[in-house]
């Protein structure tokens, strides 16, 4: 890897290992310290490194810098006669030295309670979501504005907020107590899976970018399932879900960029690897008794890997949605109940069904009323996918729609 | 929005001597079809839950087993469902598998107050 290439790359898995470890030690009231020195480090290695060449262990030096820095700033402020002297209880002469842990140990624990901390029921989601790629995936202002397609000032905004209710809510950085677990797990999983799916769909046109956010998020899960006490079947769903969707990375956009639709996908793209470590985690997931939206999902996702269309496959499919659509409704989860009911029980069925849905808003509700009568109703198709057309909003949405009112 | 219980009545005893595994396998299928059906329109409110076959009564202190003793057709389950109005809800209530067994549903608007 060449320099260029090193500093981000570093920066994105260490910035956010040196914040975790610091915040941890400082307190969270304390967050924008713990950034402040993790950044002020990787400025000292992009200046050092630039004349004198990188060092044997690049991320051995950022530890030492990081750790000089951390000290200093203890040693002239008062947070440290404040805060961090009075829980320490032994009192030898390389005290600093020892309290900087940035053991891989502690690091894992750091960043795991730091997961818990910022995904606080207290802070919007979308704040949570934001929090934990600036705090736990290193990710930069700019990038995070990118992938929620709004500008750094509103980010700059919403993160602000989102430390300021850490700070009054008194947020502990700690592994929540085991009767907690579960409850506080749910807040953590739906950040993960919006973190993830902010990669999947977000209409960024960085494609590295979107599969970084993706890559973040399954990283994050997979801590959760290297903890016993975290190892739970939802998250282990939730993994599978990721993985199965993951598989699809290389074929579901073309040289240009395009979105390119599932039956349009070339399966020998997909990563079987991938695929296989979804079966792996959907079955670790089974045990228990609790059938979440993620083991849902996860299924559907499953079955979605297999490309052939069988009567098993749709009839497997329609009964998923049925039951995820029991426990949460979403409308793009009664469309896609409805696309498969067609493959089950006819067109005709399916659009006596899908009027009753009447999502005159959703340009994909008129999408699939196009899909529906084509073949049928030819006309009725392309007055629906016209609708759609209008509706949507987006460059890429059009041209998917405009594609489809071609090929009729 | 109101919000309606949908009450499902059938004759236990016939039923139970008609159902094959693979007959049950459909019925079931019809039933999650049809609330995914209601779900998907997100009028859902809850899906409720079977009963079973088994019950008391409790009537001036009186203890008596079974709550189909002199009736044939009993409560089955039961679920809540959203619709705008009684002519709504009873559209919703004629899709349910429970007509094709002989069953009823008894729909009864909610009183939330």
């Amino acid at each position: 890897m060449s320099q260029q290439q090193l500093i981000p790359h570093l920066f994105r898995t260490e910035f956010s290992k040196i914040t975790s470890v610091l915040c941890k030690l400082f307190g969270i009231e304390h967050i924008e310290i713990a950034e402040d020195i993790a950044s002020d480090t990787f400025l000292s290695a992009v200046e050092t490194w630039s004349y004198k060449g990188l060092p044997q262990n690049p991320t051995a030096w950022l530890y030492t810098v990081a750790k000089n820095k951390a000290k200093n700033y203890l040693h002239h402020n008062n947070i440290f006669i404040q805060k961090i002297a009075p829980q320490i209880k032994h009192t030898s002469t390389d005290l600093y030295e020892n309290e900087i842990d940035l053991s891989e140990e502690n690091i894992t624990d750091s960043q795991l309670q730091m997961l818990f901390a910022l995904c606080h029921p207290s802070i919007p989601a979308e704040a949570q979501v934001g929090l934990s790629l600036r705090i736990l995936c290193g990710f930069g202002i700019e990038e995070i504005a990118n992938a929620f397609l709004t500008n750094k000032e509103t980010i700059n905004k919403r993160l602000f907020r989102a430390k300021e209710k850490l700070r009054t809510e008194k947020v502990e950085i700690e592994f929540p107590p085991a009767t907690e677990i579960n409850k506080r797990l749910e807040t953590v999983l739906t950040t993960l899976y919006l973190l993830f799916n902010k990669g999947y769909f977000s209409e960024s046109s960085n494609n590295v970018l979107r599969e970084d956010l993706c890559l973040e998020a399954m990283r994050l899960n997979y801590l959760l399932i290297e903890n016993e006490q975290t190892n739970l079947p939802e998250v282990n769903a939730l993994f599978a879900l990721m993985c199965f969707h993951a598989s699809r990375f290389a074929a579901r956009k073309n040289e240009n960029g395009e979105i390119v639709l599932y039956e349009d996908q070339d399966e020998n793209l997909w990563n079987k690897e991938l695929i296989e470590r979804g079966a792996y985690y959907l079955n670790k997931s089974s045990h228990g008794n609790k059938i979440s939206k993620y083991h849902l999902e996860a299924g559907i996702a499953y079955w979605h890997t297999i490309k052939a269309d069988t009567k098993e496959k749709w009839e497997n499919i329609l009964q998923l949605y049925n039951h995820l659509l029991q426990i949460q409704y979403s409308p793009i989860a009664a469309l896609n109940r409805t696309f498969a009911l067609s493959k089950v029980y006819g067109q005709q069925t399916a659009i006596r069904e899908a009027e009753k849905l009447q999502l005159t808003n959703n340009h994909y509700y008129y999408s699939l009323l196009g899909e529906l009568y084509k073949g049928i109703d030819n006309n009725k198709a392309k007055e629906n996918f016209q609708t759609a057309y209008t509706l949507a909003k987006t460059q890429t949405d059009k041209k998917t729609i405009k594609k489809k009112m071609d090929k009729l | 929005m109101k919000e309606f219980l949908f009450l499902y009545r059938t004759d236990y005893n016939q039923m139970q001597q008609q159902a094959t595994p693979e007959q049950m396998q459909a019925s079931l299928q019809r039933w999650m079809d049809w609330l995914g059906s209601i779900a998907a329109q997100n009028r859902l409110i809850d899906k409720g839950h079977r009963l079973e076959n088994s019950g008391r009564v409790v009537k001036n202190n009186l203890v008596t087993n079974g709550p189909y003793a002199e009736i044939k057709e009993t409560i089955g389950g039961y679920s809540f469902v959203k619709a705008e109005s009684y002519n709504d809800a009873v559209e919703i209530a004629k899709g349910c598998p429970i007509h094709s067994v002989g069953g009823s549903v008894e729909v009864r608007e909610m009183n939330l107050m």
